[in-house]
């Protein structure tokens, strides 16, 4: 008997029953459904996630002073500056995998226009820092390095604060605020960036140039940079090379003896964002696992019902062996009645995924993404489990004896 | 049916043994040949005899019925006779062919090419056209599909069911069923049919309708096995074996001539019951 006839034999018995068939089938059919839906959510949860941290600025690192100890409380990374101005000078000048490196000094501060005022936090860096952030200008421009060298009073706005303060729509470059009672010209406002993957607002906050924050804002000593290094590696792939060679440099800087423990701390965004795909993966492959324990609950349903079919039908397994069929082609019959019942239901269940990763993906605004390899191994999971738990039907089919077969009532 | 009228009378005479194995017609080639075939069944632990040494001989082209009360054997022999069981012991060849050394698969080729086999409740595969039910044997002997629908209507031709192929066996009275399933043993070209009480769920005018049928077949050269209880359809054979208690114990032919006139005179004293009937009836509806 050709392959082509045993499936169409399979077929046919499996239409004659259309209710049972679809009945039976739809537990795969569930199965694969969430099985696809849920991977298809998770990756786009995990998109998500990339993009964020893609947000942060690319192949960041974030170079943080060490920590002071005072009566045995540890102060905590930044609390005792190590990290002097020189040193990011070196970063930038001897570190072969960094591509930017800029100084980020904090302070939160009211920002007041003659109409409006806006509590929000100043940052002083250089112009590198747009570029380490990769963070363009909605209009205007960032300040150059004659705005740092001279110190000059000028502002770039963060999207949140130009709304804020000159309401949305409105074009803040050429305007004056005044930050602690000094005026600054706005000669830029930055393009909208959004959250980051902590929630926080990036577009809520103003930039001036480092040498105009310490001489306005901060105060202290001028050999230290009292804040944090945002660095950029040249690529993705380099982000943990540029984290050792920074590490050597400041340690041999620092003239910190082997056994010392860092007095600077590096946090690799790259490592960070890595850290939290996993976590995303988890989740992923725990729903996934779930949804294909309901596969295995469709596998059983099919091996149930075709231990029903093959009882039904003893007489005509009885008649089939009468007339000529050797054991291995009642076993095929039967094997492909249950692999047409999973593989159909299958096919079914990534269609019925799909269409729920859709509507959830839309209802939750996460984008969706479907592997195309997932669609293939689910189908090809729901066969192997028509099998696997065909097969138990099958041979016993097989091995009936054709006379009590025959004589079955 | 009152066969008893009808003039060959085939109630049993016990007539001496020496018959003489494959009857002196026909005269081929033994067919089938059985040389102290014993059955054994184990009952729990209890060990039944089902057949004690069964030796006998069917020439091609003979129609022999086999008879017998329930628990003679012959619902084993006839096993044994379909490939469908082996012989505890003895010789049994089919065509010239040793069975017992056959394996599983073996057995089903020779179910498949040698034998048709015909069966009391029909065992028709249900809401499958006539012609499919014909051409199931053929699916299991790799016959390209053009060739296979060919030869399941020139079957179906064949038992005068032309007209149905496309029915479906609920569509069909009793007789027709049987003839569909005759067509199927008949589609593979076989050496020997084996037919298990064929009438046994078949009025008596549908029984000698088919009986009609396996005497036509007769007459063009098949060999044909029947197993039947009934006197009266053994009758219409060509050679009656009696079984009892595992062994044979008549085997008695006569000649095909007197065979289809038993039928014959079946036919007749059927038509002319019905008309008998019918003229009661018109009376019956006269009077009132």
């Amino acid at each position: 008997m050709t392959g082509v006839q045993t499936v169409r034999i399979a077929g046919k018995a499996l239409m004659r029953n259309k209710l049972r068939s679809f009945l039976t089938a739809l537990g795969i059919i569930i199965g694969v459904g969430a099985v696809i839906a849920m991977v298809a959510i998770g990756d786009g949860a995990k998109a998500m996630v990339e993009q964020s941290f893609a947000a942060m600025g690319s192949n960041l690192l974030v170079v943080m002073s060490g920590s002071t100890t005072a009566g045995g409380a540890h102060g905590g990374f930044g609390s005792m500056p190590t990290i002097t101005w020189d040193d990011l000078a070196a970063i930038q000048r001897e570190v072969p995998t960094i591509q930017y490196a800029a100084p980020q000094l904090r302070s939160n501060a009211q920002v007041i226009t003659e109409e409006q005022n806006w509590m929000t936090s100043v940052t002083g860096t250089t112009a590198d820092y747009f570029l380490v952030r990769s963070w363009p200008t909605a209009s205007g421009a960032t300040f150059g390095a004659s705005d740092i060298d001279g110190a000059t009073k000028v502002v770039v706005l963060g999207q949140t604060v130009s709304e804020k303060l000159f309401g949305p729509n409105a074009d803040a470059v050429g305007q004056m605020v005044r930050i602690r009672n000094i005026p600054f010209q706005v000669v830029g406002v930055l393009a909208r960036k959004g959250q980051s993957p902590m929630g926080q607002d990036y577009d809520d906050g103003v930039f001036i140039p480092s040498t105009t924050f310490m001489t306005k804002i901060q105060g202290g000593l001028k050999k230290y940079l009292q804040g944090t290094i945002m660095a950029s590696a040249r690529s993705g792939d380099e982000t943990s090379k540029a984290q050792r060679q920074i590490t050597a440099l400041l340690r041999e800087r620092h003239n910190l003896p082997k056994g010392v423990d860092d007095d600077f701390s590096i946090r690799n965004l790259a490592e960070m964002a890595s850290a939290q795909q996993e976590g995303t993966k988890t989740l992923t492959t725990l729903l996934a696992s779930i949804a294909a324990v309901s596969l295995l609950v469709g596998g059983v349903g099919i091996m149930n019902i075709m231990l029903v079919s093959v009882t039904e039908r003893t007489r005509e397994i009885g008649l089939r062996m009468a007339v000529g069929a050797r054991r291995f082609d009642i076993l095929t019959q039967f094997l492909v009645e249950a692999l047409t019942l999973s593989i159909a239901g299958g096919i079914i269940g990534v269609a019925l995924g799909l269409a729920i990763g859709q509507q959830l993906s839309s209802r939750f605004g996460w984008p969706m993404l479907i592997r195309p390899q997932i669609i293939f191994i689910a189908v090809g999971f729901s066969a192997v489990v028509g099998i696997g738990f065909g097969l138990y039907p099958a041979r016993k089919a097989s091995r009936l004896d054709p006379i009590d077969a025959l004589r079955f009532e | 049916m009152a066969a008893d009228a009808s003039p060959p009378d085939p109630s049993p005479h016990p007539s001496p043994r020496g018959a003489g194995r494959g009857g002196t017609e026909g005269g081929g080639e033994p067919i089938v040949e059985l040389e102290g075939v014993t059955k054994v069944y184990k009952l729990g632990d209890v060990e039944v005899q089902a057949l004690r040494g069964v030796t006998l001989s069917v020439r091609k082209g003979e129609f022999v019925a086999v008879m017998g009360a329930s628990g003679s054997g012959k619902s084993t022999l006839m096993n044994i006779l379909g490939c469908l069981d082996k012989p505890t012991a003895g010789e049994f060849r089919l065509d010239q062919q040793p069975i017992s050394k056959l394996d599983s698969d073996g057995l089903a080729r020779i179910r498949n090419k040698t034998l048709g086999f015909v069966f009391q409740s029909f065992n028709l595969l249900s809401r499958t056209t006539a012609l499919e039910n014909v051409e199931l044997p053929l699916l299991y002997a790799d016959v390209p599909a053009a060739e296979r629908h060919a030869r399941a209507r020139e079957a179906l031709e064949r038992v005068g069911l032309s007209e149905r192929i496309h029915h479906h066996p609920n569509q069909m009275s009793g007789g027709q069923q049987q003839r569909v399933a005759i067509a199927r043993a008949l589609v593979t070209r076989p050496k020997v049919i084996l037919a298990d009480e064929p009438t046994g769920n078949l009025d008596s005018e549908t029984s000698v309708e088919v009986m009609t049928l396996f005497q036509d077949l007769w007459s063009t050269g098949i060999t044909i096995l029947l197993v039947t209880h009934e006197p009266d359809i053994a009758g219409f054979s060509g050679r009656v074996i009696s079984m009892k208690d595992g062994r044979v114990r008549l085997d008695r032919t006569q000649k095909p001539e007197d065979a289809r006139k038993a039928l014959a005179a079946a036919v007749a004293q059927r038509q002319d019951e019905q008309r008998q009937e019918e003229q009661a009836r018109e009376h019956g509806a006269a009077q009132t």
